[in-house]
């Protein structure tokens, strides 16, 4: 005879595959969210070297500090599996301090998303008149070229990428911009469990799942910032792609 | 309670207003669905309705073409996801829990929360008619002419919105449902034993959850060209008004998927049912199921055979196409073969049912002839698709879910529908229907195109379309008489016993209407059609008993009702309305949705104090 | 049964096939067109057969198989391996058979037989709300092109490739007797080809919706003799006519002061750029020898279906219909929401300046 008895949360109802419904719907939504990032990537790439006029990929990317944010969110995975595991052998202040770490490493990469965001639509092109070679230069370089008339060494102008600018504009922004939203809406949801935590019995280790849940969304949301960083970052600026 | 800053009691109302507004029972919501679903199929009835009386004869002005063209992107709009999807919802509610043994889905807030948001996306669209002019662009809204220089209004924002926020309540409904469908099946309930409606109700949300992300994104860009002048579409600065279509099909051809799955598997049901025999070929339906389901991501560029993409691709999405036609024809074979050999009882659901396998073979054979894009350069675009699109979707779509209504009318109000109101309807919307879109077919070969507001005398297209119109005029009494039926018999009709089709699956193990907690023992599933099975005692054990022994109520713990899945509802509309006319608005929406998610994170499924009072 | 079938059919067939009718795809005058048609007919004869086959045996089956008081459970057969293969293999095999055609139809339809890179007849057609602007590459001088709208000659016999364009939104490209359509869309290369094996006036119409008055755009296509096209191109890549009468010089200084020439080249020579590029004309139609046309707006005919010249009389009539009130003939259209005469209560036009502006155009032949 089965029972039908459904406690708090669910935890403790018998599944038919043995697995917890919040963990399958998690999964279920991360195949979503697969598709709705695949869209955008799609788009990224249809448009890709398509732009008609205005910064390109290799005019504004830093790949050294892109890879420096990239970095500190990969290290923040790391920290959110240290801190599942240490919730799990019920080390309440190591699940903390790992916890908090994953939101330092978190936040800081939006910062430096933001950061680079406010780059880009401040970009400067500096263009050197005295050593011009027209073909190792962008587009937007070679008009900023067209200042270097007698006597001048140096043009700068600011031609800054904005979601309107361009193509390039429309898909980088709304790309990046929906992960960090995905990264910030994360935070949010880590914020809440670190501080809900210190309310005796919120955050325990039989309620471990409500981590898991998070963590796994917190990986997931890792994994498509590696795509998106080798696809949009490396692809545009390194040549053969 | 919920542990929030303060003490929010759960909502306590066994009867009345409230008791809908809060509840969270399957069956209830399966009802709300349905209920909301039909009115809003009978506004998009309305809208074709206005078409046809406008093209009942050349150069007509009973509708200007602002309003025209408003009313058949409304139509599309309004059938596809305020008709068909919510109303095979309604059934994905009511009939999977019981078909699989349950005692609910996985996530009965969740659940909740489906049906107020596909609510408020309702709200959000058809109130645009009366706020500045509805959307105009077709149901399709291909780009440029929805960008803001074409279109500079607010009816194209409205569709967005509402397009998006649909897209929300689906996608929650199709994450609860695969979810119970894999976990919460009773024990011994196998995939290979599950009924066919529960089958395509579990394809048909992989589908919702994997299409819809990308017009979730198309939508998005759309949103993103009008409000912040981005690029997407933007063909000065080198945008590609096929990236759109895309995009836009890349979801819209698993879509039309999502609209026929639920009406196969009703249709699925029903056949044995009244045949009184196993479904024929029962692995090869689910397969063909599944194929289809897998195929309809590799046909999407039919929808654009005319747009210049080279006779390789072209080639390619023809053969595609045209394979997905085995899997359709192997389901039409294998249903006739149930009757075969059966002892048909031709009551309204087995009619509908039949008619359904009518009407979608001719759907199917024009859908071949479209597949073959050499020809299909001539039907594009013309009334030869709109024919097939209404064979398919009101032949069959719409057929296979006035089916399931009548099929399941005893069991949902527990009361019989008036049998010879039933046949009469049948037959008066199957001459109607076919009078109505038939004729079509000859309009499209003789060159005329679609969502045209008129047409010039000397066309020859006079005597069709007005012969059209007619047919349309007898499809909408049709579908009066539908109502008259539905609504006497549910206040009326004779009562009804828990099993009286004599039937296969779990669904009519049970009394009509189900108890609030379905089964008073959750079955143990021995074999395909194991209702039926019991009945005949072709049993390895078990006692068939409809109902159950009753002796475990007192132990049964069902989830409590809640206010939350409203409120985020509520939040979700806000922000829908703000993000067409002010920011401002929209994080108020926002606020009150947060406040909405996090409280219902609090919240426990029941409370621990109620529980005695949680079951009656 | 089987005969109430077959006349199901036939009926179907008899009703449907209407190649008298202007636009009907069964009166196939191309090759283009007699292609797709025979691949049409190769499909409904085989849907034909599906049909008679499925809808007879459900016939049959409801009749033979209606539960009678008293029957007992029918047997419960759960399936037929061989049968469901059959019925499997059977239409797979009859896919690949109708695929052979259509694949190579598909591949016909793409590049005209004498494609323009070997000497074939190109014309830029280019998608305007809601007429067609239509140019000939000049005959005799290359970096020139020879502009006109919404009626298009073509030499009988002869394949005609299409540069489709569109400045604004989408729309489509299609002559049903000739051949199917291609969409013309913003900042796409797309063709299609066609051919008139006789020659006539072929009517075409814009079959993808592009707004307000897209119910509106149509064209005509003119297939004649070599000889005579070469001549009608000629005509057309001369200037206008000049007006000797009274009320039509008036007219043409009135076309200028109104502020028409904004819009309306009344030249029809377009050169191409420096670097060979393809120019955007004006927003309005070239009306160089608008009066030579057979319609009028993109809807409005000035003759009687199938004759190739105007009816002076009833072009006369439409163009004074049409100046008079723009917008109650087609909803939408631009000029009468850009022109001034038409937005400025003060700048509108009189009767008798109506009657010279249409004396003035009935000059442009």
């Amino acid at each position: 005879m089965a029972q039908a008895t459904i406690t708090e949360h669910g935890e403790h109802e018998p599944t038919t595959t043995g697995l917890n419904h919040r963990k399958m719907l998690m999964w279920a939504f991360l195949g979503s969210d697969c598709m709705f990032f695949g869209s955008l990537i799609a788009t990224y790439l249809v448009y890709k070297n398509k732009s008609l006029a205005g910064p390109i990929p290799e005019d504004v990317f830093s790949i050294l500090l892109t890879s420096v944010s990239t970095f500190v969110l990969l290290m923040s995975s790391m920290s959110m599996v240290l801190a599942y595991a240490a919730l799990t052998r019920g080390r309440m202040k190591t699940f903390r301090i790992w916890l908090a770490s994953t939101i330092i490493m978190g936040a800081t990469f939006v910062g430096f998303q933001v950061f680079e965001f406010h780059a880009f639509v401040n970009h400067e092109v500096v263009v050197e008149c005295d050593h011009i070679n027209p073909a190792d230069l962008t587009p937007v370089e070679l008009e900023v070229s067209a200042g270097c008339v007698d006597g001048v060494h140096e043009v700068e102008k600011v031609v800054g990428l904005t979601p309107k600018t361009n193509l390039f504009g429309s898909t980088f922004f709304t790309l990046t911009g929906f992960h960090g939203a995905h990264v910030t809406l994360g935070l949010i949801w880590l914020t809440s469990l670190f501080l809900l935590s210190f309310k005796k019995g919120m955050v325990t280790p039989e309620k471990n799942l409500d981590v898991d849940l998070a963590a796994l969304y917190w990986h997931f949301v890792d994994v498509v910032w590696i795509i998106i960083f080798t696809v949009v970052y490396l692809f545009g600026v390194f040549p053969g792609f | 309670m919920t542990t929030v800053a303060f003490p929010i009691p759960r909502p306590k109302h066994p009867t009345g207003v409230w008791n809908w507004i809060t509840t969270i029972d399957h069956k209830k919501i399966g009802v709300l669905y349905g209920v909301t679903a039909f009115l809003l199929f009978l506004t998009g009835g309305l809208e074709a309705l206005l078409i046809r009386i406008q093209l009942a004869s050349p150069g007509h002005e009973f509708v200007s073409p602002e309003v025209y063209n408003q009313l058949f992107t409304m139509h599309g709009t309004t059938m596809i996801f305020l008709a068909i999807m919510p109303l095979s919802a309604a059934f994905f509610n009511f009939v999977v829990p019981l078909q699989i043994g349950a005692r609910d889905v996985a996530f009965p807030r969740l659940n909740a929360f489906s049906y107020w948001t596909f609510l408020s996306g309702a709200i959000i669209l058809k109130l645009s008619w009366f706020l500045g002019g509805a959307t105009n662009a077709g149901w399709f809204g291909y780009a440029p002419l929805t960008s803001m220089s074409q279109n500079p209004g607010t009816g194209i924002d409205f569709w967005i919105i509402s397009l998006q926020v649909l897209g929300v309540a689906s996608l929650a409904a199709s994450f609860n449902f695969i979810v119970t469908i894999i976990n919460m099946r009773a024990p011994g309930m196998s995939f290979m034993r599950l009924p066919l409606f529960t089958w395509m109700t579990f394809l048909t949300a992989i589908l919702v959850v994997l299409a819809f992300p990308v017009i979730t994104v198309a939508l998005i860009e759309l949103y993103f060209d009008r409000a912040f002048g981005m690029n997407f579409f933007n063909v000065i600065n080198g945008g590609n008004p096929v990236l759109w279509q895309h995009l836009f099909w890349v979801f819209g051809h698993p879509e039309v998927y999502i609209l026929i799955l639920p009406a196969m598997g009703i249709v699925s049901d029903i056949i044995p049912t009244f045949s009184k025999k196993p479904l024929f070929g029962y692995n090869a339906i689910v397969l063909a199921g599944a194929i289809i389901a897998f195929m309809g991501w590799m046909v999407w560029s039919h929808h654009m055979f005319t747009v210049g993409l080279g006779p390789i691709p072209v080639t390619v999405f023809t053969l595609t196409t045209m394979a997905i036609a085995v899997p359709t024809g192997v389901k039409i074979f294998n249903w006739m073969g149930t009757i075969w050999g059966g002892s048909m009882d031709l009551r309204t659901p087995m009619l509908f049912a039949l008619g359904f396998i009518a009407m979608f073979t001719i759907g199917g054979i024009s859908g071949v002839m479209h597949s073959m894009a050499s020809s299909d350069a001539q039907q594009q675009d013309t009334y030869f698709i709109v024919a097939h699109i209404h064979y398919v979707l009101f032949g069959g779509a719409i057929f296979a879910i006035l089916a399931g209504i009548y099929y399941w009318f005893p069991k949902i109000t527990g009361r019989m529908y008036n049998e010879t109101l039933g046949k009469l309807n049948f037959w008066v919307t199957f001459i109607g229907f076919n009078i109505a879109f038939f004729p079509q077919h000859f309009l499209g070969m003789d060159g005329m195109p679609r969502r045209i507001y008129t047409y010039s005398e000397g066309m020859g297209w006079d005597l069709w379309n007005m012969v059209s119109t007619i047919g349309a005029l007898i499809l909408g009494a049709g579908m009066l008489l539908f109502m008259h039926n539905i609504v006497r018999s549910w206040r009326k009709g004779e009562l009804a016993d828990g099993d009286p089709w004599d039937g296969r699956t779990l669904e009519w193990s049970i009394p009509s209407p189900p108890p609030e907690y379905n089964f008073a023992e959750i079955p143990t599933v021995y074999d395909r059609d194991d209702w039926w099975a019991k009945k005949r005692g072709n049993v390895k054990h078990g006692v068939p008993v409809s109902g159950g022994s009753g002796e475990e109520e007192h132990s049964i713990h069902m989830p409590q009702p809640s206010y939350w899945p409203l409120v985020v509802a509520l939040g979700i509309c806000i922000i829908g309305y703000g993000l067409v006319y002010s920011y401002t608005v929209a994080t108020v929406g926002t606020i009150i949705g947060v406040i909405g998610v996090y409280a219902w994170s609090f919240e426990p499924v029941n409370d621990p104090e109620d529980e005695d009072d949680a079951a009656h | 049964m089987l005969v109430l079938a077959m006349l199901t059919i036939i009926g179907a067939i008899a009703l449907a096939c209407t190649p008298s009718h202007n636009q009907s795809t069964f009166d196939t005058l191309g090759p283009v067109a007699e292609n797709q048609a025979f691949i049409f007919i190769v499909i409904f004869w085989v849907g034909a057969f599906v049909f008679v086959a499925v809808e007879g045996a459900l016939i049959y089956a409801v009749f033979k198989f209606k539960r009678r008081p008293g029957d007992g459970d029918p047997v419960q057969v759960h399936g037929n391996t061989r049968l469901e293969i059959a019925w499997t293999i059977a239409p797979i095999i009859i896919l690949i058979i109708a695929a052979v055609p259509t694949v190579q139809g598909i591949f016909y339809a793409a590049e005209a037989p004498i494609p323009p890179s070997e000497g074939g007849l190109e014309v830029d057609a280019i998608g305007h709300q809601w007429w067609f602007e239509f140019r000939y590459p000049h005959p005799d001088n290359p970096g020139e092109q020879i502009v006109f709208a919404n009626e298009l000659h073509i030499p009988v016999g002869e394949p005609v490739t299409f540069n489709l364009g569109s400045v604004d939104v989408i729309h489509s490209l299609w002559v049903p007797k000739l051949a199917g359509k291609v969409d013309m869309i913003p900042n796409n290369d797309n063709s299609l080809w066609l051919q008139a094996d006789e020659p006539g006036v072929f009517f075409g119409q814009c079959a993808e919706f592009c707004g307000v008055s897209h119910a509106n755009m149509k064209f005509k296509v003119v297939a004649e003799s070599r000889s005579e096209f070469d001549a009608w191109l000629q005509s057309q890549s001369q200037s206008a006519f000049e007006p000797a009468e009274p009320l039509a010089v008036q007219g043409k200084e009135l076309f200028k002061s109104a502020g028409c020439t904004g819009c309306h080249a009344t030249k029809s020579i377009m050169k191409l750029s420096k670097d060979g590029k393809k120019l955007p004309g004006r927003i309005g139609p070239n009306l160089t020898h608008m009066a030579s046309r057979i319609n009028l707006v993109a809807m409005l005919d000035n003759t009687e279906i199938g004759n190739a010249e105007p009816n002076d009389y009833m072009l006369q009539r439409n163009l004074k219909d049409w100046i008079s009130n723009p917008e109650e003939i087609k909803p939408g259209n631009i000029m009468s929401a850009q022109a001034a005469v038409y937005t400025d209560p003060s700048k509108a036009l009189e009767e008798h300046e109506i009657d010279a502006l249409v004396a003035y155009l009935l000059t442009l032949k």
